[in-house]
């Protein structure tokens, strides 16, 4: 671990540790570049994580004040917390359930395949679905994910098999434990997984990767990381000539520093990313930097979501075993004729016992609801997880009205649903319901929407300028030594969890970084 | 009106007190220690007869028939804690109480639904419901109660504690899983 001036205007300062740019401090370090890596949370560690599902949540979630508005399903059932990420070092790698599927093609074409939808913002990815396979298969090895390259799967628990039998009877074909970031052998000095359940509070084992306890220890070694906790970016800085030279943050103490910068890669995940663009407004970029297009904020995409719970008459116990080992990928593709466009897996899910009632069932109260949770043995669960389509008016701004403690407006998120998002949810739900009855569900419950965590978009990489904030390397159209390093860059959400596509965008970014600034570029 | 206390005067004060005996042979005599099956909340916020109105409130949002008023006490405890450190708090809880009626606690569980129902949308029928769930289903009873087994690290997680221990659906096959790690 090394420690850098403040004003050593020779360090890439990255801002966020987690999927994106966790992997990026590490991938930057081992080459012989000097960062400064500042988290706005605390460090913890698999001796420190919590397994009390409610503190585990105050202990690793970004609970910052945001607002929302909009008429999708979260703002009138979670209003105070639209999304759900986390705020310590590793990011949202700490909490994640480590669904590692990759995007297909056609997902990257969506424009194309899809054609023109009215009320959307649809454009095609700016690289090639081949230049991202490449990094996809470092990404993979480098996670140790499960079903890629001879690693084996999990085994099947409890929920799964009846996630899989369910499937069977409707005739699906690939149902399978998952691609999953999550050993199921000992691999790269990390344990297997003991099928705890507890993925979502940070895995003790460490059998799920984590930048927390993989990309940043290993980018310590290298002696070129300066990891700075608690340490919350509030406005990055640039010189008379544009270029960014400078970050502005609030240390332990909440004293104001200025790290100067040659390079600034921001990987605050969407929302925050947003927020300190805009922040950063100036005499010369007045209305936030990297913004020329006005795109910053917009095409906010979070994947449709939400949860669909099966009650049998025999037990389960869903709650033994890996969060998210399932998955049934038949409804991955594009197929206009189901009454929407863009696809969406099926993945296993469960949920903790005050989380269940808390998150996961639609809202009520009284006698009916009750007997759900009285049920609790005996729940099977799923969850969908499908593309969303980019709307220019699905945005995060700033809330003019409402203050952090610093004084600096917080994240307003904006959602409107389109049609087709709640097309492609009806469909979903229905095949659910129908996979749950034909395996003998006595009843099958259809949950909320949760507070979204596949936050993409709203920074996203674009050929044209006008379409979006970044060029294919994450590299903002407007400052070239501003990047952008997380979910935000993703062009259009598709239907596969998003970090497996965080951690191989940020792999290629470092490479194209590290040749730019060796060649003078930056 | 009440004026409002200086805030240590409050943690000298005891309010009410909510006291019940664990009913023998329920799940929760099962955790409870012997001859130690009685318990008490003291308040220091809400009386005994408000504290008593939350408690029909809170089985009247989840009731659980068979689940013992000593798990949702600790509701009531958490309330009652919430009450004592927050004016706006306090007196919207004790004016939801009030509200409900002289002898809602004793009223039929029909009754009380339809309290309910008519306040649905108040700010303390939605903390108190949000309180309900929050603080009754973390508790050791309710994990007893329910079932739920919890945290697995220290037991070495559930894969030799029957996380594949269904048999009354299809073996998976091994290509759709994996094996059990060694």
């Amino acid at each position: 671990m090394a420690t850098f001036a403040l004003k050593d205007d020779s360090v890439a300062v990255i801002i966020g540790s987690g999927a994106g740019g966790g992997t990026l401090a590490h991938e930057l370090t081992r080459r012989g570049i000097k960062v400064v890596l500042l988290e706005a949370g605390s460090r913890q560690s698999l001796e420190s994580f919590s397994q009390v599902p409610g503190e585990s949540f105050n202990q690793l979630t970004w609970l910052d004040t945001r607002t929302q508005s909009g008429d999708w399903g979260v703002a009138r059932d979670f209003p105070s917390l639209p999304v759900w990420h986390c705020k310590t070092v590793g990011g949202t790698t700490v909490h994640w359930t480590a669904s590692c599927p990759r995007l297909q093609p056609w997902e990257l074409r969506a424009r194309t395949t899809y054609g023109a939808v009215a009320g959307t913002s649809l454009i095609d990815w700016p690289i090639t679905p081949e230049e991202l396979e490449r990094y996809y298969a470092i990404a993979e090895r480098r996670m140790g994910v499960t079903r890629r390259n001879d690693v084996p799967g999990l085994p099947a628990s409890n929920n799964f098999k009846v996630m899989h039998a369910a499937a069977m009877k409707l005739g699906y074909k690939q149902v399978h434990t998952g691609h999953l970031a999550i050993n199921s052998r000992t691999y790269d000095g990390r344990g297997f997984c003991i099928q705890q359940g507890f993925c979502v509070q940070g895995c003790k084992m460490g059998a799920k990767w984590s930048t927390l306890y993989t990309e940043i220890p290993d980018a310590e070694e290298t002696g070129n990381l300066d990891l700075r906790v608690q340490s919350t970016a509030t406005r990055i800085e640039h010189g008379p000539n544009g270029r960014v030279n400078a970050v502005i943050y609030r240390d332990t103490q909440g004293r104001e520093q200025r790290q100067a910068a040659r390079v600034v890669c921001v990987a605050g995940n969407s929302i925050e990313t947003t927020r300190l663009l805009l922040l950063s407004e100036s005499s010369k970029f007045p209305h936030g930097l990297a913004n020329s297009s006005g795109q910053v904020g917009r095409n906010y995409c979070h994947q449709i979501t939400g949860f669909v719970w099966g009650i049998f008459d025999k037990p389960i116990y869903f709650w033994r075993g890996a969060t998210i080992a399932g998955v049934i990928e038949d409804e991955a593709i594009n197929d206009p004729r189901r009454g929407f466009v863009g696809g969406y897996r099926m993945e296993l899910v469960a949920l903790d016992l005050p989380t269940l009632p808390l998150v996961g069932l639609p809202y009520g109260w009284g006698r009916d609801f009750a007997s759900i949770i009285d049920n609790y043995r005996n729940l099977a669960g799923m969850f969908i997880n499908g593309e969303d389509l980019p709307r220019s008016g699905n945005r995060i701004s700033l809330d003019a009205n409402v203050k952090d403690a610093y004084g600096l407006p917080v994240a307003h998120i904006h959602v409107d649903e389109h049609p087709n998002d709640r097309a492609l949810r009806k469909h979903a739900q229905g095949q659910m319901v129908r996979m749950y009855e034909a395996v003998g569900a006595k009843r099958v419950i259809v949950g909320p929407t949760p507070p979204a965590s596949h936050n993409t978009g709203a920074a996203r990489m674009s050929a044209d300028p006008h379409d979006g904030v970044t060029n294919g390397w994450g590299q903002t159209h407007d400052i070239d030594n501003l990047f952008i390093s997380d979910g935000s860059l993703l062009t259009t959400s598709g239907s596969a969890n998003p970090t497996l596509t965080i951690v191989a965008l940020a792999l290629r970014q470092a490479e194209y970084l590290s040749e730019q600034m060796k060649a003078g570029h930056l | 009106m009440n004026q409002p206390l200086p805030r240590r005067d409050f943690l000298k004060t005891t309010t009410g007190l909510l006291t019940g005996i664990v009913v023998a042979g329920s799940p929760l005599a099962l955790i409870a220690p012997r001859r130690r099956r009685a318990w008490a909340v003291a308040l220091s916020a809400l009386t005994t007869a408000e504290a008593a109105a939350l408690m029909a409130m809170a089985r009247t949002i989840v009731p659980h028939d068979k689940l013992d008023d000593a798990a949702y006490a600790l509701v009531i405890k958490a309330v009652d804690e919430g009450a004592l450190n927050d004016d706006h708090v306090r007196k919207t809880i004790k004016e939801g109480i009030a509200g409900l009626g002289a002898g809602f606690a004793t009223r039929p569980e029909s009754e009380r639904s339809a309290v309910l129902k008519k306040i649905e949308s108040s700010e303390f029928f939605q903390t108190t419901r949000l309180k309900t769930l929050q603080v009754l289903y973390a508790t050791p009873m309710a994990y007893a109660y329910f079932g739920y087994e919890g945290e697995a690290f220290s037991k070495g997680g559930y894969l030799e504690r029957g996380f594949n221990d269904l048999h009354w659906l299809p073996e998976v096959p091994l290509e759709d899983s994996g094996p059990l790690p060694i």
